[in-house]
């Protein structure tokens, strides 16, 4: 009996341990004065996986306008697995939501980009530790959360990123977010619904590297929970830092170009002297 | 509860407010909480939600502070405004019911001091003189706005596009609602992050030069230091498009220097104060001050852009309006 409980305590830390030990091996991971890892600073992946979470051959992308710079960049699946494990009827509205996609990705909108999107956007984010909690601040649309490390509670309300609660487990930061807004995981139209609950965990590789997993557990649309994995890049330069990348701006044309004046009358059978644009 | 309550309530407010904010300061007990590295503790959730105005009456000329008295009788008029406006049907109620967005202002925890003006100078507490470049900047606004602010959503304003709110600043600005700040700190830094409309400024404290490593950007690029126990701010490098807080068509222009001052004074208060240096906007620099309140958290995420449906009925219902006025010229 007290061997068997041996054992179990044994398999329960080494499970604890072991992707850390793994990932981890011979590296030095910074540390706060509270001994938990400082994974303080400007974080970004580099992978394609916000063209597409799956397997993706480089392709002519929405905008053919755009010439070469729209295509789609070729990457291997980031999934545990290869495929999204989808209900028959979801995988209808992923095919729809690709048709769809120049207008209605919610990045193309400059929506915040929810989690785990946020994380392999193709720019920065940037994570700070305070005496009580953690805060990631992205620069894709100014979009932020902060991680909850105590006052643990359930999402108060739905929101765009999400309410996220945090801990530490050994070396990971493990992260239960919820209360998240319906949302797109990437430019192939892989989505989730607000049902959805995702389990983040940020393991230090060492100074500059973490490995980023996310599981998505959404009964709405998969028929299992499934996960992403992928390493987390440490912007070394001396200058990093965050920009601002205010992007309504910049989706106002797909938003809200029927309801320019020329536009709007045109469509109504009044074109406006000297409109010329056909 | 009725108007003669919502009065005698907040009056209570005021007075308690007020002696216990003179009771604190003569305090020699209170010490300075401080973060787990010894820095003064800004951390937590303020409001800087509050009645006194940016400029000052002009009748008021150098009359820095009102009496109690006079603080208590200006607060009850801006009550019964807020409580007309509240009451469906009168003349006043002409935007929406304002409890039901937690908008009425007397449902907020309202920052309270004696106050006649936010800005103290020039001693006048109003702006000073605008250079004539910046007049001539605000007429051209003045009349693109009057020929071209119905044209598209590009022609909107900045904050109806969500893009930014005047009052982020810096230097930040109280707003009618939703004038919740979460301050937060590392070692390295401290975030500012602006409820409305979620814009988190990061503030770098290695006490650089704010021009180095800048890009100009919306909200400036701020860096910090510490003098003393008070959190020194120094902000340049604005993108020439953020308004002016309180003065829309006169942008912060890239010549900006703004220096903010941040020192917590008791549990309850930091107080805030500030200096704006633009010599092509402004004849001389101007300054002001007003206290955040502590107040519970959490602050909930402000989602501007996602849920714009201002911006599609506004240029919605003025299409509408030409369309039909063109239709009855057809006739």
């Amino acid at each position: 009996m007290g061997g068997k409980m041996q054992n179990k305590k044994l398999a329960v830390f080494l499970l604890m341990w072991l992707p850390v030990a793994v990932l981890g091996q011979g590296a030095s991971v910074k540390r706060l004065a509270n001994g938990v890892p400082d994974i303080q600073g400007v974080w970004q992946v580099m992978n394609t996986a916000n063209w597409n979470l799956e397997d993706h051959i480089a392709e002519q992308g929405a905008v053919e306008s755009l010439g070469a710079i729209g295509a789609v960049l070729p990457g291997s699946s980031v999934v545990t697995g290869k495929t999204i494990p989808y209900l028959p009827e979801s995988l209808a509205q992923r095919e729809a939501n690709f048709a769809g996609r120049r207008l209605e990705d919610p990045e193309a909108k400059c929506f915040m980009p929810g989690i785990p999107r946020a994380t392999y956007l193709p720019q920065p984010f940037q994570i700070f530790q305070t005496d009580s909690d953690i805060f990631m601040a992205y620069q894709f649309a100014g979009a932020v959360r902060n991680i909850y490390m105590s006052d643990h509670m359930e999402a108060p309300i739905d929101s765009w990123m999400g309410w996220s609660n945090g801990h530490w487990e050994g070396d990971s930061l493990v992260v239960e977010v919820a209360g998240l807004n319906p949302n797109w995981l990437d430019r192939a139209g892989n989505f989730y619904t607000s049902t959805a609950k995702i389990t983040e965990r940020f393991t230090p590789l060492g100074a500059n590297h973490m490995q980023y997993e996310a599981t998505i557990d959404d009964p709405e649309v998969f028929a299992r929970a499934w996960t992403i994995s992928m390493p987390l890049y440490r912007h070394v330069e001396d200058n990093a830092r965050l920009f601002e990348f205010k992007c309504p701006e910049f989706a106002e044309e797909i938003m809200y170009n029927h309801l320019k004046r020329e536009n709007y009358l045109r469509d109504a059978g009044f074109p406006v002297d000297g409109d010329s644009d056909e | 509860m009725n108007k003669c309550m919502q009065v005698s309530f907040w009056l209570a407010g005021v007075g308690a407010l007020s002696l216990s904010a003179l009771v604190v300061a003569q305090d020699d007990t209170w010490e300075m909480p401080r973060t787990s590295w010894g820095a003064p503790l800004l951390q937590g959730y303020w409001t800087n939600s509050t009645f006194v105005p940016l400029e000052r009456p002009e009748a008021l000329g150098t009359q820095q502070f009102y009496s109690l008295e006079e603080m208590a009788e200006n607060i009850r008029v801006k009550i019964e405004e807020n409580y007309d406006e509240n009451l469906t049907g009168t003349a006043a109620d002409v935007h929406y019911q304002f409890d039901d967005y937690g908008m009425n202002r007397t449902e907020d925890n309202i920052t309270q001091n004696l106050r006649t003006s936010i800005i103290y100078d020039p001693p006048n507490g109003r702006y000073p003189a605008l250079t004539d470049q910046a007049k001539a900047n605000l007429q051209a606004y003045t009349e693109f706005r009057r020929d071209h602010q119905w044209d598209s959503a590009k022609t909107r304003s900045l904050s109806e596009r969500c893009l930014i709110w005047d009052q982020e600043g810096p230097p930040i600005m109280p707003l009618g609602y939703n004038s919740t700040h979460r301050f937060m700190q590392t070692e390295n830094y401290v975030i500012l992050l602006h409820e409305m409309i979620h814009d988190a400024r990061i503030i770098p404290l290695d006490g650089g030069d704010p021009a180095e490593n800048s890009l100009p950007q919306w909200l400036g690029n701020s860096r910090g230091h510490w003098e003393g126990d008070t959190l020194v701010v120094e902000t340049t490098g604005y993108s020439g498009r953020t308004n002016t807080p309180g003065l829309r068509g006169v942008p912060m222009s890239s010549q900006a220097h703004v220096v903010e001052r941040f020192t917590r004074v008791d549990d309850s208060t930091i107080e805030y104060d500030f200096t704006v240096t633009d010599p092509t906007v402004w004849e001389e620099p101007w300054s002001g001050t007003y206290p955040f309140n502590s107040i519970e958290g959490p602050m909930f995420e402000y989602a501007c852009h996602e849920g714009n449906y201002g911006i599609v009925n506004i240029l919605s219902g003025v299409r509408l309006e030409e369309l039909e006025a063109l239709k009855a010229a057809r006739q």
